[in-house]
């Protein structure tokens, strides 16, 4: 079946803690001049119902008050 | 009155907060998350716990289930329904409750006494939680400020979680659904040190007498 890929990524403007917890992280293994981290989710799955995929990704995979997502379909 | 308590795959207070709906006065049951069976149920309690492991999103799957699907409806027609912590997250995720929970803003889950701003009383309750922050964006927050609908706030200095404005908990335009992040139900016996949690329980007992 077509495989999709979905990005979920939290929103702009909104407090990421993880992703500041990994920015902090970053000096102490010698890695300086990393900014602005946000950490999301990947979700990849196979559907023959490619059409169905922004109603599935707003009702479950992502919550669109808090995080955008992006549809990447892989193959077919 | 009768109260049902939802109990999902991962819930863990739902039997606490039976014990509290009936120190509040009442007979209460448990609602099993694949039964759509809400005979009898004059108002419901979603419960605290990790709902499907809080996988993917807390709440994000159990907002989904048969059992929530029968609550929307009964919350439609003025039903009153508590959703408390892992059920306040379930009430977002399914859109009766307005804004969402995020991480704690200092990533570690907390878990401690707090005092409670709810109207006019001071309730002293617990927190156990990793993702409490309450969040929803400036022009949600200012609408829910200027009708009333911030429920319950956590005392100055005592927000444990980061959340907005201090806000521990809502209520929806109608004011039938609540959702907060404390546990009032661990707060019902002087055991625990604190009985101010009957009095959430006792207010929508109250209403309904």
């Amino acid at each position: 079946m077509p495989r999709a890929r979905v990005l979920i990524r939290p929103k702009e403007g909104i407090l990421d803690p993880q992703g500041k917890a990994v920015e902090r992280a970053l000096p102490a293994l010698g890695f300086e001049g990393v900014e602005h981290v946000r950490v999301g989710r990947v979700v990849e799955l196979e559907t023959d119902r490619p059409d169905a995929l922004p109603e599935l990704c707003e009702k479950l995979l992502a919550n669109p008050l808090i995080e955008d997502f992006e549809i990447e379909q892989i193959d077919e | 009155m009768k109260w049902g308590v939802l109990q999902f795959p991962g819930s863990c207070d739902e039997r606490d907060a039976l014990h509290a709906c009936r120190l509040a006065g009442g007979e209460a049951r448990l609602v099993w998350h694949e039964s759509r069976d809400l005979d009898g149920l004059d108002a419901i309690v979603v419960p605290g716990g990790f709902s499907y492991g809080d996988y993917l999103r807390a709440g994000a799957i159990a907002r989904f289930s048969p059992a929530m699907e029968a609550v929307a409806e009964l919350a439609g027609g003025g039903g009153p329904v508590l959703g408390i912590c892992n059920g306040f997250q379930v009430l977002c995720e399914a859109n009766l409750l307005p804004g969402a929970l995020l991480l704690n803003e200092q990533l570690r889950f907390t878990c401690r006494q707090v005092d409670l701003l709810a109207g006019d009383e001071v309730l002293s309750i617990p927190v156990k939680h990793g993702e409490g922050r309450y969040w929803a964006p400036e022009e949600m927050l200012d609408a829910l400020e200027a009708s009333g609908q911030v429920a319950f706030r956590y005392a100055p200095g005592q927000n444990p979680n980061g959340s907005a404005r201090d806000i521990a908990g809502v209520r929806n335009e109608a004011g039938n659904v609540v959702g907060l992040m404390p546990h009032p139900e661990h707060a019902v016996d002087a055991m625990t040190g604190s009985t101010d949690g009957l009095r959430v329980f006792e207010s929508i007992a109250g209403a309904l007498a």
